[in-house]
C-alpha cells in the first residue's frame, strides 16, 4: 500500500467506485457537474466549488445532478428519493447553510425511522464542508458538526485522512441510515496512502493516533493534525500524549476513550467549533462521569472562543485552536 | 433621459466608475495573492446598482449579496472603509471581522453583504415593514442573482411582500449564471420577472447594462412602493466580467463570451455615449472624473495595505450588545 492520494482524491475515488457499483448512487448539488445550461462547457465545468467532484459527471452523465441554489428542495429530494429506494449523496457546499434547509435533515430524514415505527429506509449521505482557516468570514468557516450529533437518527462522520475519508465515504453511502459526512476544507490537499481497492472503515472506531502513557487528547477532523504538532513538541520535553481520532462522532467510541483516560489519568479535548454545547463538552461531560476516579486533573478543552469566526486572518489565526494553545492545556494538565 | 440634470449624470457616472475601477483593482491585487478570501466581482454590472440607488436615501434600506461592492458603493459607503475590510483591516467598515462578502454600512441604508444566497429577501420584507411603521416614505431594496432566484427565501418573500403590501423592490440581476451553472438550467421561464404575475405584483425586464433603462424601471417601482402601491419584481439583465469568484477559469462560459460582452455591453461604455450624445455632459467631463476615481482607488489600497490589523482584544467584542 504505498500510493499516496489527496484527501479530495480520496472522496471522489470512493464516489467513483459505489457508482460503479450500484446503480442507485446519485449525487446532487451545486455545480457538481457545473455547466449545465451554459454557452461553454456544459458538463464537468465544476465538479463541485473547490472540485471533489471533478470528472465523475463524465463517467455517470445521468447521475451527477446540478441543483438550483435551493438547499431545502435539493437535499430534501435527495432524502425522499432515499426514503424510496435510491441511495443519493448529497452535497450541501457549505455546512453554514444547514440554515436553509435544516428541516428536510432534522425534522425529515431524521426522524422517519422512529416516527414510522420503524418501518422507513433513509440511505443518504449528506456531504459538507466545514471549518476555517480560508478566511472565508462568519458564514463560510463554521464547523458545526455537533449540530447533527445532537439529534438521534442522524450519524456524523468526520474523517481526518485521505485513507479515513475514503474508506468512512463507502461505509456512509452503504450504511442504511441517513450520514452527515464533514469533510474539512482545508485537508482536501492534504495526501495520504489511500488503496485503490474499494475497502469501508466501520463507524464507531475510533483511531488511536499515536500513543503515549502521560495524557489523552481527543481531537476531531483537522484538529487531530494540529494535536499532532503539539505531541510532537511535547514529547521533546519527555511528555508522552495518546491521540485519539474518533472518526465518527455519531455513533462514538466511547470505549477507547475511557481506557485512554483511564491509563493516562489526563484529557485534553480538542475541538476546533465554538465551546458551547459542542464536542469537547460533549466528551469532557462522557469522561468525567464515567472516568472520573481515573482523572489526576481537571479536564481540558481547547476550541473556538464564543465568538462567530472572524474575516481578518490576524483573528481567525487566534480564533482557530492553535497547536500552541494544546500544548499549554497539556502542561496545565500536568 | 428627461429628468436628469447635468449633476444627475455626472454623479451616476462617477458611482459606475468608482465601482469598475474598485473591481479591476481587486482584481489584479488578487492575483498577487495580497487579499485574503473569497471575492466575487461585480464589474460588468454597475449600471444596475447605480441605476436603483440613484433614487434611494440613506433611510432606505438595501439588502445586498456575495456580489455587494457595487450595491454599497452606489448605496453610498465610504470606499476607504470597504478598500481596508477587504484587507482585512482595524479601520475597514466592519474592522475586519466581515470581509468582502460581509460589508454593511447601517447608516447608509446599507444592511450587509450577504453570504447566503437568497438570505436578503426576507431582510428586505423585515426593513420594509420597519419602514412602513414609521410611516416616511421609506422602502427597501434586496439585490439577488438569477441563481438566488429560486431560494425558497426570495420566493417566500414575493409572497410575503404582496399580502402585506410592503415597499420593496425584489431587484434581480440576472448574469446568466449562478457560478458555472446557466441560467436556462435554473429557470424555466424566459424572464425571471415573469414570475411576478404568481404573486399578482407588476414584473419588468429591461436591459442592466443601460443605465437609463434601469434607473427609469427603478424609478417607477420605488415611487410606487413609497405611495403605498406595494412591491415590484424588476428583472434587470446583465453580465459579469469576471469569474464567479476571484481564480474561476470560467471554461463555462463560451469562448469569447465575455469578450463580446465587454465590446458591446459595457455599461460604461454605453453611458459615456449616450450621455455625452444628450449634449448634457462632455467627454472632458467624464475623463476628469476617471482621473479622480483612479485617484481615489489608488489612494483605498495605498491606505488599506498601511493600516493596522485587528489585534487579539477585538476578537471576543461585538457579539452582544450586552452579555
Ligand atoms: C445558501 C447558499 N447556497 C449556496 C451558496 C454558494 N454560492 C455563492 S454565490 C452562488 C451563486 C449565486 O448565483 P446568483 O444568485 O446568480 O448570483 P451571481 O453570483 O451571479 O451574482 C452560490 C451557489 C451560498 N453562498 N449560499
Ligand atoms: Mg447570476
Amino acid at each position: 500500500m504505498s500510493r499516496k492520494i489527496s484527501y479530495k482524491d480520496a472522496i471522489n475515488e470512493a464516489l467513483s467506485q459505489e457508482m460503479e457499483r450500484d446503480g442507485s448512487v446519485i449525487v446532487l448539488g451545486l455545480d457538481v457537474s457545473g455547466g449545465s445550461g451554459s454557452e461553454g462547457q456544459k458538463s464537468d465545468a465544476w465538479g463541485g466549488v473547490l472540485g471533489v467532484t471533478k470528472g465523475l459527471s463524465l463517467k455517470y452523465p445521468d447521475r451527477i445532478i446540478d441543483t438550483p441554489i435551493s438547499e431545502s428542495s435539493y437535499l430534501g429530494a435527495a432524502v425522499g428519493a432515499a426514503a424510496c429506494g435510491m441511495r443519493p449523496v448529497v452535497e450541501l457546499m457549505f455546512i453554514d447553510f444547514l440554515g436553509v434547509c435544516f428541516d428536510q435533515m432534522m425534522n425529515q430524514a431524521a426522524k422517519f425511522r422512529y416516527m414510522f415505527g420503524g418501518k422507513a429506509v433513509t440511505p443518504v449521505t449528506m456531504r459538507t464542508m466545514y471549518g476555517g482557516g480560508f478566511r472565508a468570514a462568519a458564514q463560510h468557516s463554521q464547523v458545526l458538526y455537533n449540530v447533527p450529533t445532537h439529534i438521534p437518527g442522524l450519524k456524523v462522520v468526520v474523517p481526518s485522512t485521505p485513507y479515513d475519508a475514503k474508506g468512512l465515504l463507502i461505509q456512509s453511502i452503504r450504511d442504511n441510515d441517513p450520514v452527515v459526512f464533514m469533510e474539512h476544507k482545508a485537508l482536501y490537499a492534504m495526501k495520504g496512502e489511500v488503496p485503490e481497492e474499494s475497502y469501508t472503515i466501520p463507524f464507531g472506531q475510533a483511531n488511536v493516533v499515536r500513543e503515549g502513557k502521560d495524557v489523552t487528547i481527543v481531537a476531531i477532523g483537522r484538529m487531530v493534525h494540529t494535536a499532532g504538532q503539539a505531541a510532537a513538541s511535547l514529547a521533546k520535553a519527555g511528555k508522552e500524549c495518546e491521540i485519539i481520532d474518533p472518526r465518527t462522532i455519531s455513533p462514538i467510541d466511547w470505549d477507547t476513550i475511557l481506557k485512554s483516560v483511564e491509563k493516562t489519568g489526563r484529557l485534553v479535548v480538542v475541538d476546533e467549533a465554538n465551546p458551547r454545547c459542542s464536542m469537547a463538552c460533549d466528551i469532557s461531560a462522557k469522561v468525567a462521569q464515567d472516568a472520573f476516579k481515573a482523572l489526576k486533573a481537571p479536564i481540558r478543552m481547547v476550541t473556538a472562543p464564543h465568538t462567530p469566526p472572524p474575516f481578518s486572518g490576524a483573528l481567525e489565526d487566534l480564533f482557530i485552536p492553535s497547536a500552541a494553545k494544546i500544548e499549554a492545556a497539556v502542561k496545565a494538565t500536568m | 433621459m428627461s429628468e436628469l440634470k447635468k449633476e444627475d449624470l455626472l454623479k451616476a457616472y462617477r458611482t459606475m466608475r468608482e465601482i469598475r475601477d474598485f473591481e479591476e483593482r481587486l482584481h489584479k491585487e488578487f492575483a498577487t495573492g495580497k487579499i485574503p478570501g473569497f471575492v466575487h466581482l461585480y464589474a460588468g454590472e454597475e449600471a444596475v446598482a447605480t441605476g436603483v440607488c440613484m433614487h434611494l436615501n440613506d433611510e432606505d434600506r438595501v439588502a445586498s449579496t456575495h456580489r455587494g461592492h457595487g450595491h454599497c458603493i452606489a448605496k453610498g459607503v465610504d470606499i476607504l472603509g470597504m478598500m481596508a475590510e477587504i484587507y482585512g483591516k482595524k479601520t475597514g467598515s466592519c474592522g475586519g471581522k466581515g470581509g468582502s462578502m460581509h460589508i454593511a454600512d447601517l447608516d447608509k441604508g446599507m444592511l450587509g453583504a450577504n453570504g447566503i444566497v437568497g438570505a436578503g429577501g426576507p431582510l428586505a420584507c423585515g426593513a420594509a415593514l420597519a419602514a412602513k411603521f414609521k410611516g416616511k416614505g421609506g422602502v427597501a431594496v434586496v439585490f439577488f442573482g438569477d441563481g438566488a432566484s429560486n431560494q425558497g427565501t426570495i420566493l417566500e418573500s414575493m409572497n410575503l411582500a404582496n399580502i402585506w403590501n410592503l415597499p420593496v423592490i425584489f431587484l434581480a440581476e440576472n448574469n446568466g449564471y449562478a457560478e458555472s451553472t446557466g441560467v436556462k438550467y435554473n429557470v424555466p421561464t424566459p424572464n425571471i420577472a415573469d414570475r411576478a404575475a404568481g404573486f399578482n405584483m407588476p414584473g419588468v425586464t429591461v436591459n442592466g447594462n443601460d443605465f437609463f433603462a434601469v434607473y427609469e424601471a427603478a424609478g417607477e417601482a420605488i415611487k410606487r412602493a413609497r405611495e403605498g402601491g406595494g412591491p415590484t419584481l424588476l428583472e434587470c439583465k446583465t453580465n459579469r466580467f469576471y469569474g464567479h469568484f476571484e481564480g474561476d477559469a470560467m471554461t463555462y462560459k463560451a469562448p469569447g463570451e465575455v469578450k463580446q460582452q465587454r465590446e458591446e455591453c459595457d455599461s460604461l461604455k454605453i453611458f459615456a455615449a449616450k450621455a455625452t450624445a444628450s449634449g448634457l455632459v462632455t467627454a472632458a467631463e467624464l475623463e476628469a472624473i476617471d482621473k479622480e476615481v483612479a485617484a481615489l482607488i489608488d489612494e483605498a489600497v495605498e491606505k488599506a495595505v498601511a493600516a493596522p490589523n485587528p489585534t487579539e482584544a477585538d476578537l471576543l467584542t461585538d457579539v452582544y450588545v450586552s452579555y
